[in-house]
């Protein structure tokens, strides 16, 4: 349920879930984001412009010369939200590639986490994740929880640029950089597949909240000739 | 009869299209790009008959050089620019801005630069010949998303012009007189209480600089460090343009329209609708401070911001 509204500005609305990352929380947020969504494609609700759902939070943006906070607020505050969050989402396999040039990250690693590369990359490589949401550049997901041995801070000083493709954790979770961009998250490896294709108009970003996602090794050869 | 358009002779240092903004993609990290200064846009749009929301050529500092070709066209320059324009007889004119000049088949148009601001436009009668992608033709050159495969311009392209007749050239002209104030009008944001008390009094009464990190996305501050009491990250969460984030360094970073939809820094404050214009427009090395206003004003604000650009539009009818 949604703990609080208040005004991020004065043309968007923040709607607090709370303050933990959890799967329940997070469909909850998605539930929301469905709703208001149909709403405003049927333009049930007006001015709305953009939705923002993250981990646990979900933001509304509006058009100030439509309507205002004291509107939205209370149309969002009067909403029966209908389970909408679908279960049983795509399952998606991702290949990765771990060699040196593309595992920027796994001296820090090993160090941080006093394991050695090859357990990092099974515990990695063993857990389905579980997509909590896209955003920051398109198409990239933030996915969770990995194991809690693998789990390091962000990197001191980001990195300027991280190469397109990249596979990063931080924290209880991994990402997937679907473009160069600047970035400060543990580099382990690389994928040569399209996370987001603009030609797919309809549904540009491969992984969407609430999918599943595993990832599998491949080599450098595989990533090479890698066609889609 | 073959097509007009520009042949760009030097792109300049960030000539994209923009237009209003594509909407309705956050979800999927899109962001809503479009013109930085969306006054400059409408009014260089109405200064040449378009409908408001035609695509616009924006450029930053140094603006391109064109040579037209193909046809004669209505064109107009917002911001606050020094341009030339240069006849096919070699004859040159001081180009003035918030008007419209005849540009004919041949004619050379230099924009040479913006003078205390980073943004310009450039509209054209009849529009641009341009694909929409998602409902807009912004360009975020981080994403690859819009015209031109979403890059900048660069030496040689072409930017294809929508035929238009210009028989009957009116001239029109809007009397601008650009607001330069660098206070920057805020609400509290969302992590207020992340700061010291000590921190919150810099932010309001200290001068900022604005350093050399200044593009579409974002706005890199320089000032009196802004201390973090509780947590230098907070879970990422969605942006908005005019959100100001402060990172662990402890300088405020305001954020345009190309940014990352997500972010992880605590939020200190937003900039009003009606002064991101004004912050889009911010060169390096200028000193700007911060002024608090709660929602109700920040709405009031925004009404007259509304309403004078309205005058302005029925200004050049």
């Amino acid at each position: 349920m949604i703990k609080n509204i208040l005004n991020l500005g004065d043309a968007a609305a923040y709607c607090d879930f709370g303050s933990e990352v959890n799967e329940t929380i997070n469909n909850n947020v998605i539930n929301y984001f469905n709703q208001i969504s149909e709403l405003t494609k049927n333009e049930k609700i007006e001015g709305i412009t953009n939705l923002t759902p993250s981990y646990n939070k979900l933001i509304i943006s509006y058009d100030l010369t439509v309507t205002n906070f004291k509107k939205i607020k209370s149309i969002i505050e009067n909403l029966e939200v209908k389970e909408t969050f679908k279960k049983n989402n795509k399952e998606i396999k991702i290949p990765i590639c771990c060699t040196e040039d593309f595992s920027l990250d796994f001296d820090r690693l090993t160090r941080k986490l006093k394991l050695n590369k090859d357990k990092i990359l099974e515990l990695y490589l063993d857990k389905e994740y579980f997509c909590y949401m896209t955003g920051f550049i398109a198409g990239m997901p933030f996915l969770g929880d990995t194991d809690k041995n693998i789990r390091c801070e962000r990197l001191e000083t980001p990195r300027v640029r991280v190469p397109k493709g990249s596979i990063g954790i931080t924290e209880q979770f991994a990402n997937i950089y679907t473009f160069e961009s600047p970035g400060g998250w543990n580099i382990i490896g690389n994928t040569p597949k399209r996370i987001f294709e603009i030609k797919n108009l309809n549904q540009p970003a491969l992984i969407n909240p609430g999918d599943k996602v595993k990832f599998y090794q491949i080599t450098k050869d595989e990533y090479l000739n890698w066609n889609e | 009869m073959n097509k007009p358009y520009f042949k760009i002779l030097r792109p300049g240092i960030n000539t994209t299209i923009q237009d209003k903004g594509r909407y309705n993609l956050y979800h999927i990290g899109v962001s809503v790009s479009g013109a930085i200064d969306q006054r400059n846009y409408k009014l260089a749009n109405c200064l040449v008959g378009n409908n408001l929301d035609e695509a616009v050529i924006e450029f930053a500092y140094q603006g391109p050089h064109l040579k037209l070709k193909n046809a004669n066209i209505n064109f107009a320059i917002t911001g606050d620019i020094f341009f030339k324009i240069i006849r096919k007889n070699s004859k040159i004119e001081e180009g003035e801005c918030y008007r419209n000049y005849l540009l004919e088949e041949g004619d050379q148009l230099d924009i040479i630069s913006t003078k205390k601001s980073a943004y310009g436009y450039l509209s054209v009668s009849g529009g641009l010949e341009l694909q929409k992608l998602w409902k807009s033709y912004s360009t975020n050159t981080k994403a690859k998303i819009g015209p031109n495969n979403g890059n900048k311009y660069s030496s040689d392209d072409k930017i294809f012009i929508t035929n238009s007749d210009v028989k009957n050239f009116l001239e029109k002209r809007i009397d601008y007189k650009a607001l330069i104030d660098n206070t920057i009008r805020v609400i509290k944001g969302t992590n207020f209480n992340y700061f010291s008390k000590q921190a919150i009094k810099n932010f309001f009464n200290k001068e900022f600089l604005v350093t050399n990190l200044a593009d579409r996305m974002g706005i890199r501050l320089k000032g009196h460090k802004i201390e973090n009491i509780k947590n230098t990250n907070i879970k990422s969460e969605g942006l908005v343009k005019g959100v100001i984030q402060v990172p662990a360094d402890g300088n405020p970073i305001i954020m345009l329209s190309d940014h990352g939809t997500i972010g992880g820094y605590p939020k200190i404050a937003n900039v009003i609708s009606a002064d991101l214009d004004a912050v889009g427009q911010l060169t390096p090395g200028s000193n700007i401070n911060f002024k608090e206003v709660s929602l109700e004003e920040a709405e009031n604000i925004f009404k007259a911001y509304s309403e004078e650009t309205i005058k302005y539009l029925n200004e050049s009818n």
